[in-house]
């Protein structure tokens, strides 16, 4: 026990203080970062331009509906023929141009904005919405009717998921966060499996090369390597993956903080909308509370339970077969044959979680969740949306079960295959070492 | 008891007169009718053999003999199909390991580990503790004369180096017995002297060392008995001067000073198995024969001149290598 302490220990450290984990510790919350922030820089950066548009509206049917912001200033240019208000854009007098066409009887239906540069989406999409409203509004009134009971009439429909379980008891669900989360679940452990597993089978590798399994192998046996070198691996695994989550939240803290204190104007802008949200939306009281009703659906402490158990259950399992691959490894190529079945249950795990994610208490995704070696997949991509107990218990004992006789097999033909060198291996070969004493 | 399972053992040519040793010495290691086999051939085929302790014990054999695998069986890496190993007169089991020092033929370390670091890490393995197995290396590093790499990555040693920190990390353990396969390989002359040292005083401090070699003037030079194997098989077995002395073939060389060189040609011819030839000194002539007594050869000569010298011409290792296993290859 001690013996495989020191290897674990060895296989820990040497991992933790290479580069490429330090590189891999920090850029993974930046890269998770940077997807919460570089649309903020972006809005943050547009909100400092101030664009000028000229509009030529020849059908004056939105003269006046525009209205200036900070962002943007429309000003009519009532009568001036198109071509030279074109021509100020191009010497910068104004940053576009929008031009309505005449019309006579029909209602107005195209415009078009001329920009020596590229129009920002949201000066596009007010332009066309305040359109739309304005020949929205004129149509009604040609019908007789007035907008503003149209809008009074406008209502949100809150529909509501309940599902039931045997006892009756009732649960609100939310599909759109089970979605996410049970995919997120699914590619954290397919990407932990594949790039963790890969070390392990790279770890066996150079052992083997290296020839230095040998003299280690005198001391220990090659099962407490094996264990060891896994287990080792599993820790920097966990480690990385703790360190993601601290990293990710104090980069999103320290960001949030950077952003309220660099400028204010944004933030109070910020909550401004927000209240003209709240203004507008008669249902916000509801909103607020589906919110927390969302946040109380899920099962927090179901799904961490389980991701732990299948997420550590499934990198065990693949990592014993990625061990069996890297004692098979003489030059890369050949270890091409060896890795591929091992890889194949868990592209069709991912892919197939997309399917889950639509149908998850389907008979094959119940099925998918059940096989071993999808098992740690497909069943957290199930997990948010409630699977039951007896599903998650057969399941785990079926994947512990696999791992443990995986791991027998695994061993044996570690055991041969780290000290065999330079010989083609075929399956059939490698099945004769299960023999073997 | 040995005696008894010693007669079970077949040696095609030879049985050991291990009554000499019985008395003095323990067997340390004893090999009883192992065999091992593998899908498509038999590694090793009933192999016996005891290894008394405190000697250098050589175990010979061409490329693919089972030599390795034996290796790997006293270490524990692979078990018999059949036949048994007791060391001390227990059966092997894995307390043996600790007492066991193995210095395999195909070494390497890891490159990307700091030297000291990676030293203290084998010992460790092999059950010291880590203040005594920093302490033990130093002493050990001083004496290779590598004591200013401990900070420095395998990757920049040379391989003379490395061999160095291998055979440190396998004797750091200070093992009752020690394998070593190929130990030579890769040294100069000068390091190569160094770890012979090295080996011979493990030995007089009391170390059982089983040595695996190709290289047979070390085995003539330190080995003091040996196994021959050969295609899985036991083939030759004794001390090393018993051996020779087994497979002496009368070889005599005579050397003797003369006035005149030509009486002592003339005397060739008159003797069957002997080969006259001049030698570099004018009047000095040697004399090769084969016979079992040249007595009446050497009285002659003794008259016709000086005898300058007479000496008896034993099988080298290596004749006898080639011998035996062309022999027996022939033979299968």
């Amino acid at each position: 026990m001690n013996k495989i302490g020191l290897i674990i220990k060895r296989e820990y450290l040497t991992r933790v203080r290479k580069r490429s984990f330090l590189i891999m510790t920090f850029l993974g919350p930046i890269l998770m970062a940077a997807i919460y922030i570089i649309p903020i820089m972006l809005a943050l950066n547009a909100s400092n331009e101030h664009i000028r548009i000229a509009v030529v509206d020849e059908s004056h049917w939105f003269e006046d509906r525009f209205t200036n912001t900070e962002e943007h200033t429309f000003v009519n240019m009532p009568g001036q023929p198109i071509d030279s208000v074109k021509e100020m854009v191009k010497t910068g007098v104004f940053d576009m141009a929008l031009y309505v066409p005449p019309t006579q009887l029909n209602i107005p239906s195209n415009a078009v904005v001329y920009s020596i540069r590229q129009v920002p989406m949201e000066v596009e999409t007010y332009i066309s919405s305040v359109m739309q409203k304005e020949i929205e509004d004129q149509k009604l009134m040609a019908q007789g009717v007035d907008p503003e009971i149209v809008s009074a009439v406008k209502t949100d429909v809150n529909l509501q998921v309940m599902r039931m379980d045997e006892k009756g008891n009732e649960k609100e669900t939310f599909t759109k966060v089970q979605f996410t989360l049970g995919i997120t679940l699914a590619m954290l452990v397919y990407m932990f499996i594949i790039f963790f597993g890969g070390q392990v089978m790279q770890g066996v590798a150079e052992e083997k090369t290296n020839r230095i399994i040998e003299v280690i192998i005198s001391s220990v046996k090659p099962f407490q390597l094996m264990m060891g070198k896994i287990i080792g691996v599993s820790l920097v695994a966990l480690t990385q993956f703790v360190l993601w989550i601290l990293l990710t939240v104090v980069l999103y803290v320290g960001f949030s903080a950077f952003i309220g204190i660099s400028n204010p104007e944004m933030l109070s802008s910020g909550t401004v909308m927000a209240q003209e949200i709240t203004a507008n939306d008669i249902t916000s009281n509801e909103s607020v509370q589906s919110i927390l009703q969302i946040v109380h659906s899920i099962d927090f402490g179901t799904i961490i339970t389980t991701f732990l158990i299948f997420f550590v259950l499934g990198y065990l399992l693949y990592a014993t077969l990625y061990a069996a691959i890297g004692s098979l490894v003489d030059n890369n190529t050949d270890s091409q044959q060896f890795t591929l079945p091992v890889t194949v249950p868990l592209i069709v795990a991912i892919i197939s979680s997309f399917y889950i994610v639509n149908n998850p208490d389907s008979g094959l995704s119940v099925c998918l969740s059940m096989i071993p070696f999808t098992s740690p997949i497909s069943m957290m991509v199930r997990i948010p949306f409630g699977v039951p107990i007896w599903q998650v218990v057969v399941s785990v004992a079926l994947l512990a079960g696999t791992f443990v006789l995986m791991t027998w097999i695994a061993a044996k033909i570690y055991r041969t295959g780290i000290l065999m060198y330079g010989k083609k291996l075929s399956y059939k070969e490698i099945f004769k070492w299960l023999k073997y004493k | 008891m040995l005696n008894e399972s010693k007669a079970q053992c077949r040696f095609a040519s030879f049985r050991i007169p291990h009554s000499a040793f019985l008395i003095t010495k323990m067997t340390k290691i004893s090999i009883q009718q192992v065999t091992k086999r593998y899908a498509d051939h038999t590694a090793l085929d009933r192999i016996c053999i005891d290894i008394p302790e405190r000697c250098i014990y050589g175990l010979l054999g061409p490329n693919g003999a089972g030599k390795t695998t034996l290796i790997r069986i006293l270490n524990q890496i692979t078990a018999p199909d059949s036949g048994e190993v007791r060391i001390n007169g227990e059966k092997l089991c894995q307390k043996h390991i600790a007492c066991i020092g193995y210095l395999p033929e195909e070494r390497g370390l890891y490159k990307k580990m700091k030297v000291g670091e990676q030293a203290v890490y084998l010992a460790e393995l092999k059950g010291i503790k880590k203040a005594e197995a920093q302490k033990r290396l130093k002493v050990w590093f001083d004496r290779f004369d590598i004591g200013g790499w401990w900070d420095k990555k395998v990757e920049e040693l040379s391989k003379g180096m490395q061999q160095k920190i291998q055979f440190i990390t396998t004797i750091i353990h200070e093992p009752e017995i020690l394998i070593f396969d190929e130990p030579f390989s890769g040294f100069d002359p000068i390091n190569a002297n160094l770890l012979k040292e090295s080996i011979l005083e493990l030995r007089d401090k009391g170390a059982t060392i089983l040595l695996s070699t190709h290289n047979m003037a070390s085995v003539e030079e330190l080995c003091d008995s040996i196994t021959l194997i050969n295609q899985g098989k036991g083939i030759l077995q004794g001390k090393v001067g018993d051996i020779k002395r087994q497979h002496d073939t009368h070889k005599r060389e005579i050397i003797v000073r003369v006035d005149d060189i030509q009486p002592v040609f003339a005397l060739g011819d008159t003797y069957n198995n002997i080969k006259v030839e001049p030698t570099d000194i004018h009047d000095e002539v040697k004399l090769t024969t084969y016979s079992e007594s040249p007595r009446a050869l050497l009285s002659q000569l003794m008259q016709i001149g000086e005898l300058v010298s007479y000496k008896e011409v034993l099988p080298s290792m290596n004749d006898i290598f080639i011998q035996e296993v062309q022999s027996q290859n022939q033979a299968s």
